[in-house]
């Protein structure tokens, strides 16, 4: 920045050189940004990434001010948020704004993630970046989970209640493990006070760090493409990538350009529909926690409902374990599987584009078995709704176990050189 | 600044290194990587005992284990046919008090296929002296958990004999809503349903014909 620049050193170069010879701060802003060469031919998946980077720094901000009002105890934590509600100034934008940044959080990462498996972003050198973002995605749902105890509304109370009694299913130290999360003989405020604990230290440091990790290993590795082709096997004559544009200001411009997109319909939810239906904050977390009395639906907020629903797809004992201890496999079965991709994809290319057809049908069916399960899991489990959440279970996996074959045996095409 | 750092490096050393078959003359290598394991090694095992409190602050203190003391239930009032409950009587969990009539104790000594343990026979589930059919000490009586043992919902008390919509044939028990699991008037879990277990029956003894002790056994009183 401050090199090169014919006139008199100003003010602010002056400051940018005192500040180099002490950190190399124009050294990671070009590392990071000005010199940072993406791909020309990013699209509209491409976006994802800066949004559940917006959607982090607005959890953060809205976070710390909600803790500010907020009181984790028995008595005190249903009505605190009332009182965030009714009586802090601007209180009800914050929560709003919060608890819908929840569920955007999870539309992005999904929408994110979903780019990753249409483009083969998980393939070499990037295994690692994948690995990381799934670190991401698993603190994140703890973060949720944990988070939504805290209004200690009658949801709040037995959905944790549920989730925690999973680690019961555990052969031998189940019960004991139960009881050293809750840390009491129910559910109660000590749970309260630890979740609180994990929700607002430990697990937004956890995240954090793992952001930056995972944005650090992406510009060394660098930006994958929806080619799916490596934009540094074609240089120019003083070694930029052919097909690659400074992050800044090209791509800036137009992350900004979604941002305020983004923020539109972001803000349309927390005005207009921030309960939405019941799916971001459910009815009967309108009452205060009651340990006596079970709602008459248990469901997840939506973001999980996938997942519970192949919880409650195990619904018969095998090899001597009761159904719940597998249901509990399966759980965590599917939500562990995907950081097995990068050495799943045998395919010879990495993107949708130039795969077969095989490929392009099971990710269609594993889309639309992922919806009906997260759909299924906001009903009643009839023995139809159970069956089909069973198909369903059954694609869900198959995408992951059969990929080493269909990836293979399909007929690929032929990527271009350059990106297109 | 580097070349510094070997040559510092390269004096220093020599003066350690011990005879034997190493293959470098100035560096130990072996002695070297015995130190460093013996270091990391100890590191570990104190690392593991300075987790101890911190693994250890979780589990239940002791207030909420004093929170959990056995609970006096007077029960006079209970007629047959009733229910007490759920009342936050053990460990401050749900528990169902239930006062069976006569017919409905004669229905639990029935032979029931239907059921998955009919005979009590996972004993973590209920102190010996509930192993009967009507999984109680009195059988006009019964004290169980209201938590059901799939995933730890409470489940709700359906006691008449009569045709619900989750059981057209229903003799009477319970039902939980989260998971469709069912329960017979004595806990006792009917097969393929979630629930893998009888509802628990906590500890209980009987202070006196009317007052009901959960959490004490007569044995231990």
């Amino acid at each position: 920045m401050a090199e090169g620049n014919a006139r008199p050193a100003g003010r602010l170069s002056r400051l940018m050189a005192w500040l180099d010879e002490r950190m190399p701060l124009t050294e990671t802003i070009e590392y990071h940004a000005t010199k940072y060469y993406a791909p020309k031919n990013f699209n509209f998946w491409y976006y994802f990434g800066i949004l559940a980077t917006v959607v982090l720094a607005l959890q953060l901000v809205t976070g710390i001010w909600l803790t500010m009002s907020y009181v984790p105890s028995g008595d005190g934590a249903f009505a605190s948020v009332e009182y965030i509600m009714r009586d802090v100034e601007y209180g009800w934008l914050l929560r709003y704004l919060h608890s819908t940044g929840a569920s955007a959080f999870f539309v992005v990462v999904y929408l994110h993630m979903f780019r990753a498996l249409a483009y083969g972003s998980y393939r070499k050198p990037r295994e690692l970046l994948w690995l990381i973002g799934m670190g991401i995605y698993l603190v994140l749902m703890a973060e949720g989970f944990f988070g939504y105890l805290l209004p200690w509304g009658n949801m709040s109370y037995w959905g944790a209640q549920v989730i925690v009694s999973l680690f019961g299913a555990i052969p031998i130290v189940g019960p004991d493990l139960m009881e050293w999360v809750r840390g009491d003989f129910l559910m109660s405020e000590i749970t309260l006070n630890r979740f609180f604990a994990l929700h607002v230290v430990a697990l937004p440091l956890a995240l954090v760090a793992l952001v930056f990790v995972h944005i650090v290993a992406l510009h060394h590795v660098g930006s994958n493409n929806p080619d799916g082709i490596d934009i540094k096997a074609n240089k120019d004559a003083s070694g930029k990538p052919l097909d690659g544009i400074p992050f800044h200001p090209y791509y800036t411009v137009h992350d900004f350009r979604a941002t305020v997109v983004f923020l539109f319909l972001f803000c349309a939810v927390v005005f207009f529909a921030p309960e939405m239906a019941g799916y971001f904050i459910e009815k009967p977390n309108f009452e205060q926690a009651n340990p006596l009395k079970t709602p008459e639906l248990i469901a997840p907020v939506w973001y999980y409902t996938p997942f519970y629903s192949m919880l409650r797809a195990a619904t018969f004992p095998f090899l001597g374990l009761a159904a719940k201890f597998w249901g509990l496999v399966v759980m965590g079965a599917a939500i562990l599987l995907p950081a097995t991709l990068p050495w799943l994809d045998r395919s010879p290319v990495r993107s949708m584009r130039y795969k077969g057809l095989a490929s392009k049908l099971m990710l269609t069916l594993f889309v639309i078995s992922f919806f009906v399960l997260g759909y299924l899991g906001t009903i009643h489990p009839t023995p139809v709704a159970t069956a089909i959440a069973q198909v369903c279970t059954v694609i869900y996996f198959a995408y992951f176990v059969l990929m080493p074959w269909y990836t293979r045996v399909e007929k690929t095409k032929t990527p271009p050189e350059r990106v297109t | 600044m580097a070349a510094e750092n070997v040559q510092a490096v390269s004096v220093g050393v020599p003066a350690g290194v011990e005879e034997g078959g190493d293959s470098s003359p100035e560096v130990n290598v072996g002695r070297r990587y015995l130190l460093i394991g013996a270091t990391a090694a100890l590191t570990g095992v104190g690392g593991m005992f300075a987790a101890v409190p911190f693994v250890k602050s979780w589990v239940p203190s002791a207030k909420a284990r004093a929170a959990g003391a056995p609970i006096r239930v007077d029960i006079s009032r209970l007629k047959p046919g009733e229910i007490l409950g759920p009342i936050p009587a053990w460990r401050g969990q749900p528990v169902f008090i239930v006062a069976r009539d006569q017919a409905a104790v004669e229905r639990l000594k029935e032979d029931n296929p239907d059921l998955a343990d009919p005979a009590s026979e996972n004993p973590e589930r209920q102190p010996d002296y509930a192993r009967n059919p009507w999984r109680s000490r009195e059988a006009e009586v019964g004290v169980y958990l209201g938590i059901c043992t799939h995933l730890g919902c409470s489940p709700k008390y359906h006691g008449e004999v009569k045709p619900e919509g989750f059981d057209p044939d229903w003799q009477g028990g319970f039902f939980c809503p989260c998971h469709g699991s069912r329960f017979d008037l004595a806990g006792r879990v009917v097969k393929g349903v979630p629930a893998p277990d009888n509802l628990d029956v906590p500890p209980y003894s009987y202070e006196s014909d009317t007052v009901i002790v959960i959490g004490i056994d007569e044995e231990n009183a």
